[in-house]
């Protein structure tokens, strides 16, 4: 048999299907593969063979029932996110320590419930924040790529830099990922596989440990967008216990995969363009629009012009959301207590110790935003910056189906080599962040190689809700862009 | 916006994070670089500008007065790090 | 600050320095009557084990999101109709951060900018028969925090969640209120008016009902003094007695050259006295900012107009109707009308029947027994009907009012019928005048020197007509006695 951690989810399915091996043996196999790569990589904080084996296990009785669900005995990875009843969550943070949740996040239990296997907990920036994650209290993970002839460990980008790399790495056939500020489709740019932010509210965010509440969405990494559309398809759903989750049906996002995009107006929006962008990922984008162009699609320039403000304005609204969402860590109900002489002392002790670095200083970052006399000058203002953005997407979107850049300003640099400056990492997500502000949704997809030899991505985004249209232009892409390179296995044992 | 060491403190208390004099110095030079970065946005005429409520067009759904949780104290004092009798235990606080 | 109530002289309290006037406003937080909290579907029931009313969401787990309870909703409508208030169509929920070991989120939800209700008007009646507006600055939802239990154990605090995230309305009033009495009137009015609504039970003891009181004092016509704010009052009495220890204390403060800082205070029951609280006051930033985990509430005017529909009478028509209607005092209206129950009561009994003699029957001998037993209303021995009963025979003249009397105190200890009674115990009035004239004509006989007196002195009339009930055993129609006696002893009508 074949290396089946090679598989893309869709054919893992037909291969199930037609008995050519179990969910067992699937699972098994990428259980070796953890076993032999995680060391590396530390893509995975907790794995879960045993669980694996038992989910794999029902799941191959349920195909011998005839029962099969949508994702039956596909394993999967889960960023550290999401909660996970039974199973050990953090949020890859010290502070929440050994938290077992009682209870199953919607996004996780629809997987499930579509007959999916859990393979483990997946590493990320703390709490979501970065974009390399280098802030993880696990430590860093780490991308199976690397640069030609170098054997610098890079970044697989962040924060569900865990998702990315196991994905890259066929340590998992697809992971669950958030995006906050690009936190799905940088990494996934990064380690040269697909990512996918929803339209916000199209899936639900019950049992997410939450970043910035306005911001944050579940979604999809996965080999190929077919995977990433096999994947939302269970994911998305209306849930009662999310008031921000969007109720309206999940369509069947693989019906018009392949209708191509022949006469699609895509959109290039010329403030994309920034300075000192790489040569390398001006030419991806040029080409991607050829493709697009080859492919039938009517190309257009169009103008997005409060881009530049996004993210200045996100490092105001993410952080003043997440100083509010992380108060709820205090060593009074679960997670980690430091003691103190008193109460005060307490509380001090318990944050100073159980949050890292980027995390205390977005939620310092945060509360001096929303404090007494500054609301208006930052949080106010950013809300407002907010509103122009949306109204230029909808300006655009009048005129256009889709747009076309490029997901991130740079490829996958070495650990710690951006680490210094904060700005400096902050603009990474200079392309992501606009489409999180927006609440639209986001696709990236592998396209090419830098002159480094790692990997770029393009993203597409469209109009809310209109994912069917984000995967159909993403499938025309991906197949434009042909296969890319796999990364030479250095990882092993 | 530069924020000095005593901003920084306040703030760091508002938010109940201990911070060291070493700790204090750095967050007062990284603070004000991200907030000297993001004054940008005061070029941005917003004056007739509604700020953003909600990114997604609906209204909000509500639910049934009905009782239909609760009654689950092991699992709401199962991670605590100090329990009696099924309270959480802090410090004691005077009033 | 706007300026409603023009110093009253009775309000005023003497100083050293002349007088002085109290400026009190008002903030009440009342639980809303509803089955699940404002944002979980726990239980609002009180008590219960420790944390067993709480749901991963009250708990603020991980990822817990809430999700609005519509009746909280239409019962904070219902009030804001109730106090004649503004009707917000578009609120929003706000968060107030700030950290304490019963806040589980590190936040309350609650509404900042935008209330769901704006301003409105309470308007108390004294005995007096003058009356005082206050003005209400507004009412907002929010959630309510859980419980620390401070005097278990000497080193710790036990926090219990069960009250964690009932719903709230906060209700504000302006600084109209200028005395204790006035202080004490207004809430007991807004909680009558509650009651009515049916959206908060008002019960003070089990803290449905608590108020933080602002007390500041001034020379009248001066600018408003600095105030204190004294918190978390559950009883109408200490509230008033708070009041009048906490106004007397800046007075003396100002008096003795001092000057008051403004700050949060406590009321000892013990001592009757007013304390600043020890917790260290660092200067409030409590960062409120829209709640990015609900939209803001939106509603219709239709939906408004649907729940002002089904409005029950609130208090203040009630009286005006029972004023009209019955023709009763605007006092007697007053105190009937202080209940649902008592005024659903009254009109029972005075449907059909003489609403004066069924009003002096309710809040006379009724309230009377129903105080010396120690119970409400809704425990009264004696049923609407059955004291309807009882005023039929009183009006039909089966009995005497003076019989009437005897009837009810039976009907309180056994909860018989009235007409069961009467007949059992034979205390039928006599009203035939043959029988009447045949004692009347004895008693005049055997008394000729009362009959030579009553001639001069129509006024000793009475003593006759005592014999005479005292010889039928109070079953006489006095009116017959009456006529009959003047007949013979020709006696004028005077
Ligand atoms: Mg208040
Ligand atoms: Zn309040």
């Amino acid at each position: 048999m074949s290396d089946l951690t090679k598989l893309t989810i869709t054919e893992a399915r037909d291969g199930l299907a037609a008995k050519e091996f179990s969910a067992k043996e699937l699972a098994d196999s990428h259980i070796r593969a953890i076993d032999a790569g995680n060391e590396a990589l530390n893509a995975y904080i907790l794995p879960t063979p045993e669980k694996a084996l038992a989910m794999a296990e029902a799941s191959d009785q349920r195909i011998a029932r005839g029962e099969s669900g949508p994702l039956e005995g596909i394993p999967l990875g889960i960023k550290d996110l999401f909660c996970t009843k039974g199973v050990r969550t953090t949020a890859c943070s010290q502070i929440l320590d050994d938290f077992k949740p009682t209870y199953e996040s919607t996004v996780t239990q629809n997987i499930w419930d579509a007959g999916a296997v859990l393979l483990g907990k997946l590493n990320n920036d703390e709490f979501a924040m970065g974009s390399s994650n280098e802030s993880s209290a696990f430590g860093c993970c780490v991308n199976p790529w690397r640069r030609n002839g170098d054997e610098t460990n890079l970044v697989p980008g962040g924060s569900s830099g865990g998702s990315a790399s196991a994905v890259a790495a066929n340590l998992c056939l697809g992971a669950v990922g958030t995006d906050t500020g690009g936190s799905i489709r940088q990494p996934a740019a990064f380690t040269g596989i697909v990512g996918l932010k929803p339209t916000y509210g199209r899936c639900s965010r019950w049992g997410i440990v939450a970043f910035a509440s306005s911001l944050d969405q579940a979604g999809p990494l996965a080999k190929t967008v077919e995977d990433a559309a096999l994947l939302l398809q269970v994911m998305a759903s209306h849930d009662p216990k999310d008031t921000t989750s969007i109720d309206t049906p999940v369509p069947d996002y693989r019906k018009g995969l392949r209708n191509g995009i022949k006469g699609l107006k895509i959109g290039i929006p010329e403030e994309y363009r920034v300075d000192g962008m790489p040569e390398d990922i001006e030419d991806l984008w040029r080409k991607g629009i050829d493709w697009m162009k080859a492919a039938g699609a009517e190309i257009q320039e169009v103008s997005l012009p409060h881009t530049k403000y996004a993210l200045p304005a996100y490092y105001i609204v993410a952080p003043a959301e997440a100083s509010s969402n992380l108060a709820r860590y205090d060593g009074v109900r679960y997670g980690q207590r430091i003691p103190g002489d008193d109460l005060l002392e307490m509380y001090e002790n318990s944050r100073a110790e159980g949050f890292g670095a980027e995390v205390k200083r977005r939620i310092l970052i945060g509360t001096y935003v929303l404090s007494a006399g500054y609301y208006d000058a930052y949080y106010q203002k950013a809300q407002k910056i907010r509103t122009l953005i949306k109204n230029d997407f909808t300006d655009a979107f009048e005129k256009v189906d889709l747009l076309l850049t490029p997901t991130t300003p740079a490829p996958a640099f070495g650990i710690g080599e951006v680490s210094g400056d904060p700005v400096q990492m902050y603009l990474n997500d200079v392309f992501t962040v606009t489409v999180n502000m927006a609440g639209l949704p986001g696709l990236s997809v592998p396209a090419g190689l830098s002159s480094e030899g790692t990997p770029l991505g393009l993203q597409l985004i469209a109009k809310p809700l209109d994912e069917e249209t984000l995967l159909q232009a993403g499938y025309a892409l991906e197949e434009a862009a042909g296969p890319l390179p796999v990364p030479e296995n250095w990882w092993n044992k | 916006m530069k924020v000095d060491e005593a901003t920084v403190r306040h703030i760091a208390r508002l938010a109940r994070i201990k911070v060291t004099d070493e700790e204090a110095k750095n967050l007062e030079t990284e603070l004000s670089a991200i907030l000297t970065w993001v004054e940008q946005l005061g070029e941005v005429d917003t004056r007739n500008v509604a700020p953003l409520t909600s990114v997604v067009q609906m209204s909000m759904k509500k639910r049934e007065d009905q009782v239909s949780d609760g009654d689950c104290a092991d699992d709401i004092i199962a991670n605590a790090p100090e329990v009696a009798d099924h309270f959480f235990v802090v410090p004691k606080v005077v009033e | 600050m706007q300026e409603r109530v023009n110093p009253d002289k009775a309000n005023l309290i003497a100083g050293a320095t002349g007088d002085w006037e109290v400026v009190i406003g008002i903030e009440i937080h009342a639980q809303v009557t509803s089955k699940a909290k404002l944002f979980s579907g726990a239980s609002t029931e009180f008590g219960g084990e420790p944390n067993s009313h709480v749901s991963l969401v009250d708990a603020a787990m991980p990822g817990m999101l809430p999700v609005i309870n519509e009746e909280c909703v239409a019962q904070a409508v219902r009030t804001g109709l109730g106090l004649k208030a503004k009707i917000n169509l578009h609120s929003v929920f706000d968060r107030k951060n700030y950290f304490y070991p019963d806040l589980p989120q590190g936040y309350q939800i609650s509404q900042y900018k935008h209330p769901i209700v704006g301003e409105g008007d309470v308007i108390l009646d004294f005995k007096d028969g003058s009356t005082v507006t206050v003005g209400i600055e507004r009412l907002h939802l929010e959630q309510d925090a859980g419980k620390s239990l401070h005097d278990q154990h000497p080193e710790h605090s036990f926090v219990d969640l069960n009250r964690s995230g009932v719903a709230l309305m906060e209700i504000v009033s302006k600084p109209d209120l200028r005395s204790s009495e006035q202080a004490k009137a207004f809430i007991s009015k807004l909680r009558t008016i509650l009651r009515y609504l049916g959206t908060c039970d008002g019960n003070m003891e089990q803290g449905s009902m608590r108020a933080d009181i602002n007390v500041s004092v001034r020379k009248p016509r001066d600018d408003l003094g600095t105030r204190c704010e004294i918190k978390n009052m559950n009883s109408i009495r200490f509230i008033g007695q708070a009041i009048d220890y906490e106004a007397r204390r800046q007075i003396d403060v100002i008096e003795d050259g001092g000057t008051i800082r403004q700050e949060t205070r406590l009321f000892d029951t013990r001592t009757g006295e007013t304390r600043a609280m020890r917790t260290k006051e660092e200067a409030h930033d409590y960062r409120y900012f829209p709640d990015p985990d609900l939209l803001p509430l939106e509603f219709t005017q239709d939906y408004v107009d649907a729940l002002d529909a089904d409005l029950p009478e609130l208090p203040d028509a009630k009286k005006k109707r029972f004023v009209e209607d019955y023709e009763l005092s605007a006092y007697d209206a007053g105190v009937l009308i202080a209940s649902r129950a008592a005024s659903d009561y009254f009109e029972t009994v005075a449907t059909g029947r003489d609403p004066k003699l069924a009003s002096n029957w309710v809040t006379g001998d009724l309230f009377g027994a129903l105080n010396k037993l120690g119970k409400e209303i809704g425990e009264s021995p004696v049923s609407a009907e059955s004291l309807g009963e009882l005023v039929d025979l009183i009006s039909d003249k089966t009995i005497s009012g003076r019989i009437a009397k005897d009837v009810f105190d039976i009907m309180l200890e056994t909860g018989e019928a009235p007409a069961k009674i009467v007949e059992k115990r034979g205390l039928k009035q006599v009203t035939d005048t043959g029988a009447i004239e045949k004692i009347v004509d004895e008693i005049i006989a055997a008394n000729p020197d009362q009959v030579e007196q009553v001639k001069t002195k129509p006024k000793t009339l009475g003593w006759f007509v005592g014999q005479v009930m005292k010889a039928t055993q109070g079953k006489a129609n006095p009116q017959a006695v009456n006529d009959i006696l003047r007949e013979k002893l020709e006696v004028g009508e005077e």
